[in-house]
């Protein structure tokens, strides 16, 4: 027979509520540290078209850019634009990779691969008889700075019509490199033909300086500075993810704004 | 005669206390974002009060040249925060917590008077029910600061597809102020919060984790007793 229980007094109540309840938050506590510890030392990915990031956390970032890209993304959403006299006069930059120095126009040519292998060369003077198309808007740098600024080019949707690129532009990616090939980024095709994505020749209505990309850069507002390549030597397109530079150091690949 | 008097409902403690290491990763994984365009200073008439931050803090906490590494932490723990953040707002809300914690037309006033009190200006011990008026407006104002957080966050997160929300925020540059002046403000919420605890003493301290606190109770009278009123 079991013995009726016989009913607590208060401070065997208090001691017992305290014992459980401290035990369970004591519990909770090593857990979440045991957890940081596991995560924060989690390995790092093998660097292929991504790297530089705790596995885990690469994984966070590519679901999360999806879910965000599939839930907010759209090329109705304009990027911002102001007027012109609101455009910086001298525009900050950060790094020259790829782009160094002064390329001679003459001994540069924009090459683009086609589906059937085939490779267009195109002139700056070509590029510049499509129409032009002029941005005032507000560079942002994953650095976390911002800066108003006015670039003039090619619309990158009116160059795929122009040269005739439909089949291409049905792949998911963009890749464009430099001429000397150390600095590249994969862009999807979404962003690519966004209306505010421009094949840039002009920055302030000049032609552009040699740190900014000379002779022809990419400007896509909807993306972080780090996918505005300067100094374009090629674009390829492809349905999988062409590499990039800063996608292998640890950000985020698609960097969408 | 000494009695348990439930205090803070499971759900309330737990919500406090995860959200705990989530806000501390936030802020640490802030830091190390925030590094990489650090402009940041409390300027008064050309003097320079505060500048965030020094040298000699950023090699303290090994924060410099780690940006990719805490926007790939923030974006993920801020899910934990938010979602943290949503259950405990409904939990509230549904069980109606939310009328020990939201200021009422009082508050406003006697929140001066616990602060006259804290301070050992008055003596008068102002009321206190569940939450005094200071806890009222303080908990509901971090609860308003977590949404700012989340909301400036959001801006500079995707301001372009967002741009609804950079502009509520005055823009893509403010809202990286507002973001940062809010985790200045959670800090100092927290000096504050702690400090507090640890005057205020274990049996206010213990119902955070076991959920009750010990009161000095006076025996019901086991007959009922007329009042006075009654007998009139």
């Amino acid at each position: 027979m079991k013995k009726p229980k016989k009913e607590l007094t208060v401070d065997q109540k208090i001691k017992r509520r305290n014992f459980i309840s401290f035990t369970i938050f004591g519990a909770f506590a090593a857990g979440t540290y045991a957890g940081w510890k596991w995560l924060y030392n989690s390995p790092e990915e093998i660097t292929g078209i991504t790297g530089g990031a705790h596995k885990p956390l690469r994984k966070a970032l590519n679901k999360t850019e999806l879910f965000f890209r599939r839930l907010t993304f759209s090329e109705n959403h304009l990027v911002k634009t102001y007027p012109k006299s609101m455009a910086a006069k001298v525009v900050r930059h950060n790094s020259d990779i790829g782009s160094e120095g002064k390329l001679p126009p003459e001994q540069w040519k924009l090459q683009v691969t086609k589906n059937s292998g085939a490779i267009l060369q195109i002139s700056l003077e070509e590029l510049k008889t499509l129409p032009k198309t002029e941005i005032v808007f507000d560079f942002k740098c994953v650095e976390g700075w911002d800066q108003v600024s006015h670039w003039g080019g090619v619309k990158f949707a009116d160059f795929i019509d122009h040269y005739k690129l439909h089949e291409e532009a049905k792949l998911e990616y963009v890749g464009l490199e430099t001429p000397d090939k150390q600095y590249y980024v994969g862009i999807d095709m979404p962003s690519a033909i966004h209306p505010q994505t421009l094949l840039a020749y002009e920055l302030n209505d000049q032609p552009l300086p040699g740190k900014h990309g000379q002779p022809l850069r990419l400007i896509i507002p909807v993306k972080y500075g780090i996918k505005n390549l300067k100094r374009i030597g090629s674009i390829n397109f492809s349905k999988t993810r062409p590499h990039d530079y800063w996608a292998e150091q640890g950000y985020d690949y698609y960097s969408g704004l | 005669m000494k009695a348990i008097k439930e205090k803070h409902p499971l759900v309330m403690r737990w919500t406090h206390w995860i959200n705990f290491p989530i806000l501390a990763i936030m802020i640490w994984s802030g830091m190390l974002i925030y590094w990489a365009n650090d402009v940041y200073t409390v300027t008064i008439f050309g003097h320079t009060f505060v500048r965030f931050f020094p040298e000699w803090y950023y090699n303290l906490l090994h924060i410099p040249q780690r940006l990719a590494e805490g926007m790939a932490f923030h974006f993920l723990f801020m899910w934990f925060f938010t979602l943290n953040g949503i259950f405990y707002v409904i939990y509230t809300i549904i069980s109606g917590q939310w009328r020990y914690l939201v200021p009422d037309r009082h508050s406003f006033k006697e929140a001066w008077l616990v602060l006259l009190h804290d301070l050992h200006i008055r003596k008068t011990v102002p009321p206190q029910d569940k939450y005094n008026a200071a806890q009222r407006i303080a908990y509901t104002a971090i609860i308003i600061m977590g949404i700012g957080s989340v909301i400036t966050g959001l801006a500079i997160y995707k301001p372009v597809q967002f741009y609804w929300l950079a502009w509520l925020c005055g823009g893509y540059h403010l809202a990286r102020i507002w973001h940062f002046t809010l985790t200045v403000g959670y800090v100092l919420f927290f000096l504050i919060h702690i400090l507090q605890v640890m005057l205020a003493g274990w049996n206010n301290f213990r119902p955070v984790v076991s959920g009750f606190e010990v009161i000095d109770e006076q025996p019901e009278p086991a007959i009922e007793t007329i009042s006075e009123d009654e007998k009139a």
